[in-house]
């Protein structure tokens, strides 16, 4: 998005960050030579000497090879990962590129969005609208299967309505924004349960869009290059691409000008909008971009899943984005990631903790959705009140143990 | 005439329910700034506790009100203290998101106890009417008037006349000093649970009366946040006046839609509180009575 181009926005900031050098006769400049690539010193990789170093994508040796490493071995899952995991991860990336989209708006930019839900949903039927083949008459559909086409009419039409949801935030901060937001889903629950047309109405849903990419179908098992490859192996790869691609975008706003506005309104609006950052074009860009990120999620993850049910983008879904956001890591990518991955993985585990506890009395057995809506909620709490960065927080104690030792207390 | 009425009456009937919630939501968000989302859990756990002594065990519908909204009070005490007391001094935003996460838990075990089916409260009145003049009524939908009006006179009173209530005037005004003055602030906190959790229990009641309760009754709870959006987060008189209007509001709409606005469809009554409540914000973005966020910089 405009996100990358750093525009008149990088004025202010530079100022916001630098300790305002406006203000000193002489200007304190970090780098020694302004404008020149500075090279690293030998044996000493996490010594910066420029400012653009401290801010790089990947700015330590370790996160470079982490990152790949990462990368590869969750490509090569592919071949290794028993076909239910390859499934159950197929839809795990589509969520947590809708994570990372709640991350940018309520962690990022500290704006509280109970509405989540009602972007992945506005996402999953535009998808459908576009991208979806039926032979329902009833039903709207375009009939254009080719994936880039609908993933980004998705994220687009998302992202309008987050533009026209932003002016609230405009007007309500904090606990009222998270209210407003809430009513966002009661009100598209009603609009999708309604507009028969589009969404095939509550309790029936409709047909998803299809993953086709210039007559390649992601969801069908068949030979690629004399390899066989399954279906879920195509899904599973084709949503990790994406997942990759997205997260690093999420990842150069937040690192950009914008991404740094975005923080200094989440930390005091007031003074940030002292300091030269518009507050206007920040809330609505961040309310823009995250249901952006929402939209592409929805549609995508119905699309691996098949089917859309109007009825699941209720409040419920908002707080599960919310806990993955809370639970994985506050204003952090990975995080993002991590906790959707966990959240997602969650209902596996809780199965095999109802099997566990089966010797309770009979009142205090739960099936395995409840135990997993239960489990959800008592680790939000969880984390909330003993590790609020969530994952990424537990993370860091840890790496932070083993830099340090054996000084590490 | 006689429709406009019956249907004035249905909706304030459903608006006091509504009004009860939205005055523990300003009960509790007035001592301790957290707005609670755990209501609905709160809710449902006194109406499920009234169906099991009122029909389980037979007693009198009265007697079995009064033991569940005693009981709630205890549960909104445990949340307090296990869940609300360690996020004293955090952002409010973060308390608020813990209440989501108690609300799932409780709520998922009163789902698990009321099962798959319709539970009766066992109420006295079940759909019987009276005939007012030309107009027939259910008489619950009068007897909830009654009732919440009893409840709001009560809460009021208190706070306005009890040493107790000071206090907890005191601590809404400004904790600190309260604390100066002597007054134990976490009791305060504890007792505005407690207040909520009853005055959830009594509207859990209510909301069971005619048909009863089952998984899905705890959506009621959550229009309360309209209603306390369009009164002011802060006032209780502003509760109550909001939770009447979502009602009538619903009500109203439910009964005339149908004929005006056709194209609509079946549910648009459920959705009609939020678009008055998104409508609402756009002029009073801090509703009737609410206190303006005065902000020092």
């Amino acid at each position: 998005m405009s996100a990358q181009t750093p525009t008149r926005g990088s004025e202010p900031d530079a100022r916001a960050s630098g300790g305002g050098p406006a203000m000193l006769e002489r200007p304190l400049s970090r780098d020694p030579h302004p404008g020149t690539p500075q090279a690293r010193l030998a044996g000493r990789p996490e010594l910066y000497t420029a400012y653009r170093q401290d801010m790089a994508l990947l700015n330590t040796p370790a996160k470079r090879w982490a990152v790949i490493a990462l990368v590869v071995v969750a490509a090569l899952a592919a071949v290794v990962l028993p076909e239910d995991w390859l499934s159950l991860f197929a839809v795990t990336f589509p969520v947590a590129i809708g994570a990372i989209g709640l991350n940018l708006v309520t962690g990022y930019a500290g704006q509280v969005s109970l509405g989540h839900a009602f972007f992945i949903g506005v996402g999953a039927f535009t998808g459908a609208v576009v991208g979806s083949v039926t032979t329902d008459p009833a039903l709207i559909s375009l009939g254009i299967t080719q994936l880039p086409v609908w993933l980004m009419a998705a994220g687009l039409v998302a992202a309008l309505m987050g533009g026209l949801v932003a002016p609230l935030a405009l007007r309500l901060r904090g606990l009222y924004l998270a209210i407003v937001t809430l009513g966002l889903v009661f009100i598209g629950e009603y609009v999708f349960g309604q507009w028969k047309a589009v969404t095939g109405g509550s309790g029936v849903g409709r047909s998803a869009a299809e993953p086709h990419l210039f007559g390649f179908d992601f969801s069908e098992t068949g030979e690629v290059f004399g390899v066989m490859v399954t279906a879920n192996q195509r899904l599973y790869l084709l949503t990790l691409a994406l997942l990759v691609v997205f997260a690093i975008v999420a990842r150069n706003i937040a690192r950009s000008d914008l991404g740094r506005a975005f923080s200094a309104v989440r930390d005091r609006d007031i003074a940030a909008e002292v300091i030269g950052v518009d507050l206007t074009r920040t809330k609505i860009l961040a309310f823009v971009i995250s249901s952006f990120f929402a939209g592409v999620a929805g549609a995508l993850y119905y699309s691996v899943l098949g089917v859309i049910e109007p009825g699941s983008f209720n409040l419920l879904m908002s707080v599960r984005y919310l806990a993955m956001v809370l639970i994985g890591g506050v204003a952090t990518i990975s995080g993002s990631i991590m906790g959707a991955i966990f959240l997602q993985t969650l209902g596996r585990f809780s199965r095999e903790i109802v099997e566990f506890l089966d010797f309770l009395p009979d009142f205090l057995t739960f099936s395995p959705e409840l135990m997993e809506s239960i489990l959800a909620g008592l680790l939000l709490i969880v984390f909330l009140i003993a590790e609020p960065r969530g994952l990424f927080g537990i993370w860091l104690r840890i790496r932070n143990y083993w830099k340090g030792w054996p000084f590490s207390y | 005439m006689e429709r406009f009425l019956e249907s004035l009456v249905i909706g304030l009937g459903n608006g006091s329910i509504i009004a009860l919630i939205a005055l523990g939501f300003v009960v509790i968000y007035k001592s301790t700034q957290v707005v609670s989302f755990a209501q609905p859990a709160l809710m449902v756990t006194g109406g499920f506790l009234v169906s099991v002594f009122a029909v389980g065990q037979g007693w009198t519908f009265a007697l079995a009100v009064g033991v569940a909204m005693v009981l709630t009070a205890l549960v909104g005490l445990v949340i307090e203290r296990l869940a609300m007391r360690p996020m004293v001094g955090k952002p409010p935003f973060v308390a608020a998101i813990v209440t989501i996460g108690v609300d799932i838990i409780v709520r998922a075990i009163v789902n698990r106890q009321i099962g798959a089916f319709l539970r009766p409260v066992g109420d006295p009145w079940g759909l019987d009417t009276w005939e007012l003049g030309v107009v027939t009524v259910q008489q619950r939908f009068v007897w909830m008037i009654g009732v919440t009006a009893v409840a709001v006179a009560v809460t009021f009173a208190f706070f306005k006349f009890s040493r107790i209530g000071l206090a907890m005037r005191a601590t809404a005004f400004d904790q600190e000093v309260a604390l100066a003055q002597g007054i134990s602030v976490g009791f305060v906190f504890a007792l505005s649970w407690a207040i909520a959790g009853a005055l959830a229990a009594l509207a859990g009641a209510f909301v069971g009366t005619g048909n009863g309760i089952d998984q899905s009754t705890f959506i009621v709870a959550f229009k309360a946040l309209p209603a306390i959006i369009i009164g002011g987060l802060d006032s209780l008189e502003g509760a109550v006046i909001g939770g009447l209007t979502v009602g009538v509001v619903e009500s109203l709409v439910a009964t005339y839609q149908a004929d005006l606005l056709p194209f609509l469809g079946g549910n648009f009554a459920g959705a009609s509180p939020y678009l008055v409540m998104l409508v609402f914000l756009m002029f009073k973005p801090y509703g009737l009575f609410g206190t303006p966020e005065i902000e020092r910089v």
